[in-house]
Parts: C-alpha cells; structure tokens; sequence
C-alpha cells in the first residue's frame, strides 16, 4: 500500500474521549463513598466503593481505546 | 549477631540476582550502538506492550509508596486512601495528554519535557526552569527509595552505631544500582521490574489472604483500626474522612495525579514505549496496580490490628513509622517468607530510583549541558554526559539520607510534588496549544512557585514538632475564610501559576512582546510509528553524516 501524497490532517479527537471525565471525576466526590454502612465482607463503604471505582476507570479506558483505535492494521 | 539471619540470607540472595540482572540487560534487545542518549536514555524507544507496563508500574508504584502510604493509613486513617483514587484519576489523564507528548517527542527526537517547552515556545529560559525544577523535585524523590530500603533493614536488625555503618548496606546498594544502570540504561529497571513485581504481587496475595485470616478476618482488622482513632485524640483522623478534610482528599489525590505525570521519570517511561497503541493499551491496563496500592495500604490497618509498635526514628522520643509494614510481615510471616517480603520493598526500591536518576540525567544532558555548555556535542557525548550525570545524581540522593535526617527528605519529597505542578501550565497547556507567552508561563511558574513554598512553610507537623513543612493540608482560615477545612497546597498554587500566566500573557500580548516561533505542527502531535515524514528525515540524516 502506498502512502497517499498529502494525507488528511490527522486528529485524534472523538466524542469517546469525553466518557474519559467519568473516572476523572467520579473518584473525587468523597460525599459518594465517604460512609461506614453499608459493608461489604467487612470492609466498609469507604474502602470497597473506592476499590470497585479502580473498575470503572479499567471499564472506561478499555471501552474508550477499542472505539478510537485506528481501524487499519499497520503492522505487517 | 543478629536474630534474622534467614531474611538477611533471602535477602541478600535475591538482592545480588536482581544486580546480576541489571549489568545483563545492557545486551538485550541492545543495538549495536550504545552510545546514544535515545539508546541508554530511552531504552531504544522500543518497548511494547509488557515491558511498558512494568516499566511505567514499576516507575509510580515505588518502594516508598509500598512502606509510606500503610505508614499514613497506620498513622491517620482514612486520610492516607487517597492513593486509591489518585491512582485511579491518573490514567484517564495521562491517556488523553501524554499521548500527545510520545508523538511529538517521537517526531522531533525530544528525550525529556523540557526538549518539548524549548521548541514549542522558542524559550531556553522557560525550558531551563522546567529541567531544574524536575531535577530538584526528582532528586529527594530518589533518596525516598532509600529510605524504603532502610526501614526493610532496620527491621532485621541490619544497623550500627555510627551514621557511616548504619548506612553502609544502603551505600553498597546504591554502589551496585549505580554502576549497572551507568552500563545498562533505561533496559536495566525495564529488565528488574519483571522481577520486582513478581515478588510484590506473590507477597501481597499471600498477605491479604493470610493476614486476615490470621487476625480474625476484615471486619475485625477495621474494627481495631477505628477502635484506635477514637481513641486517639488527633482530629483529623477515622475510618472514613470527617467534614475537614474532604476537600484536602479529593485536592490531594487530584494534585497528585498531576504531579506524578509530570514527573521527569514517568515520561520517560512514557517516552521509552514503541507507539501510541502501546500507550493506550497500558493506560487501561495499568489500574490493575491500583487494587495492589489499595490492598498494601490496607497493610497499615492490619498492622494496629496485630498490635504492631514501630521502631524508633533517628530522633529520641520519635517513632518511625515506616517500620509499621516490615514489623508486621516480620512477626506473621515465616523468616524465609519474610526476607522474599523485604527483598520485594527492597528491589521495588531499586527500579524506580534507576529511572528517576536516568530522567534527571536526561534533562541535565539535554538541557543544560547541550543547551548551554556545549552546543555541538554529538550523540555519544551526550549519552556519557548522561551516564556520569545519573551516578551524581544517585550519589547526591546517598548523601541526603546519610548526612540528613531521613525525615527532611520527606519534606522534601512534599515540596517536590507541589513544585513540579508548576512545570503543568507549560508542559500540558503547550500540548493543545500555543495560546499563552512564553512570557507569562516563566512568570506564572514563579508565582506558583512563591506561593507554594510560603504555604509549605506555614504548615507545623503535629508529630515531629516541626514547625515548617509539616505537610500539605493548608488550612484556609490562613486566607482569612471562616472554616476548619484544609486544601492541597499544590492545588492551590498551581490554579494561581495558571491565573498569573494567563493574565501576563493578555499584557504581554497588548504590549506585543514577540511571543517566539512554534517549532512543531498541528500534525505533530497524532505522529504514530512508522511515520512517513520521520522515515523521510531518518534516510536524509544518514545521507549528511556519510557526506561529510
């Protein structure tokens, strides 16, 4: 495949990336998870909800690179 | 003779395996020429998918953080999770900005971020205050891993009278990490990490299963742990955050992820990997390391559960309360098991302090010593420069920890954090745009520079009985509000820095100050491997060296 002569202009904006503000934000609103109850194998809220939130952020950004991925494959 | 010779023999084992490790690594996947600061500095810009994540894991989940952050649970509470979700916020971020810095990096041949600054904003000065300040923040950073390293030692018994024999073992560390990374470069961390986190992630299985069950299960290691909060008259401690320092945890963890990107080290990682997918793919990937964060800060819990006492600190009368994790590993654990513990903190000590001292040599070599010292040096000067710059680097982290108080690093390590967000409007701002001066950045950085520091020195440490660089908590009745609450003093600087620089760069432009010529192109920065144009360039320049 030959490379064309002048290409587009490149980008690499899309709307997935805004989904990227959910676990920039969400982690930060301490009124979410800053509880005891309820409690989960002992662990209270504080600790678990912030552990399953490490979930969202693996979810979001797994989810938001296979939608943006470039769609042509360049390795031989 | 002292009482754990089985851990020290574990140990020293694996210490001296690792080391062996590190001089092999200058040979692989090592081309034929070494002598290139793309090669000894960036590791070939070559790493893919696996060596990456080690790499960038084994580069922000240090053996600092392994010790400090259940030293803060252990210690506070509730207030020291904040690793959790700044680790979490980090990804998305480094995703959406770094990404950009690897393609145009990798475009220009630009090895640290302050390469970036200088052609971006056509401004030596602006870029040489962003290489100092990610040398001054990366050094302390560096001699924190020591102290990661002596706590695991102090904990076998491994000390002496005089400064010089207490340090001794961490001299000879120092001495080996020195010389291989001098030989080998970014490839020897890259190479170690494998092993380190191995051993870290075998360590903490065992741990968050044995542990508990040995304390009578979760529920009752946090019941210990909120028994000893009420108890205790300290304020800002608990289980859960209180209604003062919600605004200081969410500031923190925020500021925090900030600061971390922008560390010299972590974009070397960044900058070693082969192409943006690598990138990508890691930033979804890497969260894994959170839950292990999150899971070893819970150490600090299962610690005041099993009545751990921490040792003493260099002070009389003080504790240090670094000892808390290898205390408890040392009293549950079986001695061989123990040692496999300690020789994991130890080498988690060794991959990040080789890529921090390689970062800071980069920026030296970069931009100082090519910048200003010698114009015309070629590759192979530049990679010795680099190479003899990382061992005065490490010898300049050694000696912070012998002559000082191990507690002033920490304070350090604090100031370090918040200056090195200085550096953020330039670096980040610079990638989507070119709107603010050159100008108004230098002078932004140092408002945000003066803030910090006179914030920093207004905060006592309650436990040390310090009354300057105590912590990062400011309280904002000190700006005159009516409320007990307490921010990060990073957070705030960094929104003045960018307040200041904005402003400056409005005047500047109705004074119209010559704002510099952009050296790179919108395209620049979606560059991905195998571009056509470096390909181009790559041809070209071995086309001038063979006509000369």
């Amino acid at each position: 495949m030959a490379e064309p002569k002048s290409p587009p202009p490149r980008t690499d904006s899309s709307p997935w990336n805004w989904l990227l503000l959910v676990p920039i934000v969400v982690p930060l609103l301490t009124p979410l998870y800053n509880h005891v109850e309820p409690r989960l194998a002992g662990f209270p809220l504080f600790y678990w909800l912030q552990l399953a939130l490490i979930l969202l952020g693996v979810g979001t950004t797994t989810l938001v690179y296979q939608m943006t991925k470039r769609k042509r494959v360049d390795r031989p | 003779m002292s009482d754990h010779i089985t851990e020290i023999v574990v140990f020293t084992v694996l210490f001296l395996l690792v080391s062996g490790m590190g001089f092999v690594a200058a040979k692989w996947r090592a081309p034929q020429d070494m002598a290139h600061l793309d090669e000894w500095g960036l590791g070939g810009r070559s790493f893919g998918g696996w060596i990456t994540w080690f790499l960038v894991g084994g580069d922000l989940y240090t053996a600092y953080t392994f010790v400090a952050v259940p030293a803060l649970m252990f210690g506070a509470g509730a207030a020291g999770f904040f690793a959790v979700p700044y680790t979490v916020v980090i990804y998305p971020l480094f995703f959406l900005v770094l990404i950009r810095l690897w393609s145009v990096s990798h475009r220009h041949g630009f090895v640290t971020p302050a390469d970036f600054v200088r052609t971006r904003y056509d401004s030596p000065t602006l870029a040489l205050l962003i290489a100092i300040t990610g040398i001054v923040a990366t050094m302390p950073y560096i001699a924190l891993q020591l102290v990661g390293i002596e706590a695991v030692l102090k904990t076998m018994g491994v000390t002496g009278d005089s400064p010089l024999a207490r340090h001794a073992p961490i001299i000879i560390a120092f001495a080996i990490l020195a010389a291989y990374t001098y030989q080998s470069g970014l490839r020897a961390p890259a190479l170690i990490a494998f092993v380190k986190d191995t051993l870290v992630y075998i360590v903490i299985a065992v741990a968050v299963i044995y542990l508990p069950y040995k304390l009578g299960g979760w529920g009752a290691i946090f019941d210990a742990a909120d028994a000893k909060f009420t108890a205790s008259p300290a304020p800002g401690d608990g289980i859960i955050l209180n209604a003062n320092n919600q605004v200081q945890y969410f500031t923190l963890a925020l500021g925090s992820a900030l600061a971390l990107f922008l560390y010299p080290h972590s974009i070397t990682g960044v900058l070693a990997s082969r192409n943006r997918g690598v990138i990508k793919r890691n930033m979804s990937a890497l969260p894994a390391y959170s839950f292990l964060l999150g899971l070893i800060a819970l150490l600090g819990f299962m610690a005041i559960a099993a009545g751990v006492k921490p040792l003493p600190g260099a002070k009389a009368g003080s504790v240090d309360s670094n000892t808390v994790v290898p205390l408890l590993f040392d009293m549950k654990f079986p001695a061989w098991f123990a040692g496999v513990a300690f020789a994991a903190i130890g080498i988690g000590a060794l991959v990040p302090a080789a890529i921090m001292s390689i970062a800071a040599a980069n920026l030296f070599t970069r931009n100082i010593y090519k910048e200003y010292l010698k114009r015309d040096a070629t590759p192979a000067q530049e990679a010795s420069v680099a190479k003899i710059t990382s061992l005065v680097v490490k010898i300049g982290a050694v000696a912070f920890i012998v002559f000082l108080d191990p507690q002033f690093s920490i304070d350090l390590q604090l100031i370090g954090g918040v200056i090195i967000l200085q550096t953020g409007p330039s670096v980040v701002l610079g990638l989507y745009g070119r709107w603010l001066h050159r100008g108004a950045l230098i002078a932004g950085w140092a408002a945000g520079m003066l803030l910090a520091f006179w914030m920093l020195w207004q905060i006592p440490n309650a436990a040390t009985k310090r009354a300057h660089f105590g912590g990062s908590a400011f309280p904002l009745s000190e700006f005159g509000l009516d409320s007990s609450k307490t921010i990060y003093v990073g957070f705030v600087a960094v929104l003045v820095n960018l307040a200041v620089a904005v402003l400056a760069t409005w005047w500047l432009r109705v004074m119209k100050v010559a704002p510099g010529v952009d050296g790179t192109t919108p395209d620049d920065y979606f560059a991905d491997e195998g571009d056509p144009r470096i390909e181009r360039e790559k041809a070209a320049a071995v086309d001038t060296v063979s006509s000369t």
